[in-house]
C-alpha cells in the first residue's frame, strides 16, 4: 500500500512536467500578448517592458528560466496585476477558494449522501420521488441562477445574510456562496449514492445479512455502504480538484477574492506566469485527488487493496 | 410431540407488470423437532419462496398470506424487530449461492462474530473465540488466520462451510438449507452434506433441506415434501415415498433419476411438457397437462392433500 502510494507519487512528477511543458508552449502559440490591451505604447517602451519580463529572449530560454524558477516555487511576477507575484496572488486566493469549496463539498456529501441512502431504502416511495425530483431540479439549476436569487431573497429581502463579500471568511459571508456551490453537488451526490445503494441492496449478501437478524442500521452501514460508496468515490476524486475552478461563477457573483477568476482572466490577458501558476496548482490537485480516490477504493474494497502491490 | 414449525394455508404472490404470479398456493406442512424434512421440486415450484416468506425475505413485490408459526409465534408479516430476534438466532438459513452470500468488504470472522454480538450479547473478543471454534467444527484449516480473511480469499467450498458455521453459531432450533450444494463441485458436496447430517445428529436441530436432488433426500431426510407449481403434491416418510410413491409426479421424478450404468441420452425418461404458467394456473390439478393418467376430474377440480397411509399424504384424484 505504501509502495503503491510512493510509486504513484513518483509517476506524478513526470506527469506534471509534461502538463507544464504543454501548457507553456500552447500558451505562447496563442496569438496576442500580455500588453495588447495597453493604450498605444511607443515601440521602444514596449521593447523595454518585454525585456524586463524576459519576453525578448528565445522561447527555449524563457522555458528554461521558467522551469528553474518554478521548481523553487517562484512563478514570477504577474504581467497584469502589477506589483504582485503569481505566488502571492495564489497565496491570497487559494485559501478563499479552498475554504468555500471544501465547505460546499462537505455540505454536499452529508446532505447528498444521506438523501441518497434514504431514497434508496425507500425506493419508489413518495419520499424517494420527492428527493429525486429535488435532485433533478438541483442539477438543472445553475449557480448563476440560484446564487442571485438567494442573494436577493436572504440578503436584500429578509436581510438575514450579507449579499456579497469575503469579510475575512466570516461565517455569515460564507453561507450563501457555500450553499450556491453545494446545491448542484448535493443533487449529483444524492443520485450517485442512491444508485450505488440500490445496486448493492439487490445483492445476495444483503439478503443473507438480513437472514441473520442483524439490525437494519448494521446492514446498511456495515454491509451495504462500503460497496455502495464506490461510484461516489470515482466522482469525488476529480470533483474535489474542481474546488479551484468550479467556484469561478460563485466567486464572481459573491465577489470573493478566490483564484477562480485567474483561470479565465489570466488566459484572456495572456498573463503567462499567472496561467502557468494556476495550471500547475490545478494539475497537482487533479493528480493528488485521483490518487486519494484510488486509495479510497482500496480502503473500501479488500480486493482492490490486494491488487495494489 | 409439538411441531417446531407449523405452516398453514400459505400463499405467496408476486405483483409483476403482467399481473399477479402465484408462487405458492395453499401450502400446509409441519416440521417436527430433530427431524430432517426434504423439500423437493423443480425450479419455480415455490420451495425456496416458501422459506424466504418464513424468514421475511421475499422480494419487495412479493406478499405472503396464511400462517407460518415457530412454536406458536407467527412469523408471516411479523414486525421487523420481533423477526430479527428469531432469525439468525433460533431460525437460521443457508442459501444456495455461497459464493455471493458473504459480504465482500468484511472479514469473514467479523461477519460471523457480528451474529453472536447481536443475538447473545457477547463482546467482540468472546465472539472471536466462539467463531474460531465454529470454524474448526466445519474443518476450516488454520481458523485463526481464516478469521481475518476476506471472502474472495476463500474457495467456494470453504465459503459454504463458513455459511454453515455462521448459521449454526447460535445453535438454532431450525436450520433451512436451500440447495446448499448446488454451487459446489461433487467432492465438496459430500463434505457439506456430511456436515449437515452431523449437525442434525449432534445438536438436535430440525433441518429443512431444499433440493432437487432425490439422492440427497434419500441419504439425509426423514420426511419429504414434494412440490409442484407452488403446491404440495405428496408428503410422507422418505421410505414410503421412495418405495410407494403415491403421486404420478413423484413417480415420474423417481423414474427420471439418473443411476449408474445408464446412458442419460438414451434411457433417462423425461417428464413431457412444461410446468404450468404461474400467472394462469389451471383450475384443476397443476400436473394434469403432463400426467400420463389424467382423467376429466383432474382438469376441473383441484385435488386436496389426503392421507394414503400413516403420515403419508398426496394430492391426486386417481385411485391409490
Amino acid at each position: 500500500m505504501l509502495n503503491y502510494t510512493l510509486r504513484r507519487l513518483g509517476i506524478a512528477i513526470p506527469t506534471l512536467f509534461v502538463i507544464v511543458t504543454a501548457a507553456f508552449f500552447l500558451m505562447r502559440a496563442a496569438p496576442g500578448g500580455p500588453f495588447d490591451a495597453e493604450a498605444d505604447l511607443e515601440p521602444e517602451v514596449l521593447e523595454n517592458i518585454r525585456a524586463a519580463y524576459d519576453l525578448d529572449k528565445p522561447l527555449v530560454t524563457q522555458y528554461w528560466l521558467f522551469l528553474s524558477r518554478a521548481v523553487k516555487g517562484d512563478f514570477g511576477p504577474s504581467l497584469v496585476y502589477k506589483d504582485f507575484t503569481v505566488t502571492e496572488l495564489i497565496a491570497i486566493g487559494l485559501p478563499v477558494s479552498i475554504t468555500v469549496g471544501l465547505l460546499a463539498k462537505l455540505v454536499a456529501l452529508v446532505l447528498g449522501g444521506l438523501g441518497g441512502i434514504i431514497a434508496a431504502l425507500r425506493q419508489n416511495s413518495l419520499l424517494d420521488h420527492t428527493l429525486m425530483g429535488l435532485a433533478m431540479t438541483g442539477i438543472a439549476l445553475p449557480a448563476f441562477v440560484s446564487a442571485p436569487i438567494m442573494a436577493l431573497f436572504f440578503g436584500l429581502y429578509l436581510k438575514l445574510l450579507p449579499v456579497a463579500g469575503w469579510n475575512d471568511g466570516a461565517p455569515a459571508n460564507l453561507v450563501l456562496p457555500v450553499v450556491a456551490l453545494a446545491l448542484p453537488q448535493i443533487a449529483v451526490i444524492a443520485r450517485l449514492m442512491r444508485g450505488g445503494m440500490l445496486e448493492v441492496l439487490r445483492s445476495n449478501f444483503v439478503r443473507t445479512a438480513r437472514s441473520r437478524g442483524l439490525r437494519e442500521s448494521s446492514v446498511v452501514f456495515r454491509h451495504v455502504l462500503p460497496s455502495a460508496l464506490v461510484p461516489l468515490v470515482g466522482y469525488l476524486g476529480p470533483a474535489l480538484a474542481g474546488i479551484m475552478t468550479g467556484s469561478l461563477i460563485v466567486e464572481l457573483i459573491f465577489n470573493l477574492p478566490g483564484v477562480g477568476r485567474y483561470f479565465v482572466q489570466g488566459a484572456l490577458n495572456r498573463d503567462y506566469p499567472l496561467v502557468m501558476g494556476v495550471v500547475i496548482i490545478y494539475a497537482t490537485f487533479i493528480i493528488l485527488f485521483n490518487l486519494l480516490s484510488d486509495l479510497a477504493y482500496a480502503a473500501l474494497d479488500p480486493r482492490v487493496r490486494k491488487s495494489y502491490r | 410431540m409439538a411441531a417446531v414449525i407449523e405452516c398453514q394455508g400459505l400463499n405467496v404472490r408476486f405483483r409483476t407488470d403482467d399481473g399477479a404470479v402465484t408462487a405458492v398456493s395453499d401450502l400446509d406442512f409441519s416440521l417436527n423437532p430433530g427431524e430432517c424434512l426434504g423439500v423437493v421440486g423443480e425450479s419455480g415450484s415455490g420451495k425456496s419462496q416458501t422459506f424466504l416468506a418464513m424468514f421475511g425475505l421475499l422480494a419487495p413485490n412479493g406478499s405472503a398470506t396464511g400462517s407460518i408459526r415457530y412454536r406458536g409465534t407467527e412469523l408471516l408479516n411479523a414486525p421487523r424487530g420481533a423477526l430479527d430476534e428469531l432469525r439468525g438466532n433460533r431460525l437460521a438459513m443457508i442459501f444456495q449461492d455461497a459464493l455471493s452470500g458473504l459480504t465482500p468488504t468484511m472479514r469473514v470472522g467479523e461477519q460471523m462474530a457480528e451474529v453472536l454480538v447481536r443475538h447473545q450479547g457477547l463482546t467482540r473478543q468472546q465472539a472471536r473465540a466462539r467463531v474460531i471454534e465454529a470454524l474448526e467444527v466445519v474443518r476450516i484449516a488454520d481458523p485463526e488466520r481464516r478469521y481475518a480473511a476476506y471472502p474472495f480469499e476463500m474457495s467456494g467450498g470453504m465459503r459454504q462451510r463458513v455459511m454453515i458455521a455462521m448459521a449454526t453459531l447460535c445453535r438454532p432450533e431450525v436450520l433451512v438449507a436451500d440447495e446448499p450444494t448446488t454451487a459446489l463441485d461433487v467432492t465438496v458436496q459430500a463434505q457439506v452434506l456430511r456436515l449437515l447430517d452431523g449437525l442434525k445428529r449432534h445438536t438436535g436441530t430440525s433441518l429443512v433441506l431444499i433440493t432437487h436432488d432425490l439422492g440427497v433426500v434419500a441419504g439425509l431426510c426423514d420426511r419429504v415434501l414434494i412440490m409442484y407449481a407452488g403446491r404440495a403434491v405428496e408428503l410422507g416418510p422418505v421410505r414410503d415415498i421412495f418405495r410407494r410413491p403415491a403421486h404420478p409426479y413423484t413417480r415420474a421424478l423417481l423414474r427420471s433419476m439418473p443411476g449408474l450404468g445408464i446412458d442419460p441420452a438414451e434411457d433417462l425418461p423425461v417428464i413431457p411438457g412444461q410446468p404450468p404458467d404461474l400467472e394462469h394456473l389451471p383450475p384443476g390439478c397443476a400436473f394434469a397437462s403432463r400426467c400420463a393418467h389424467v382423467v376429466e376430474t383432474c382438469r376441473v377440480t383441484r385435488p386436496a392433500l389426503l392421507a394414503v397411509g400413516a403420515d403419508h399424504a398426496r394430492a391426486c384424484h386417481l385411485p391409490a
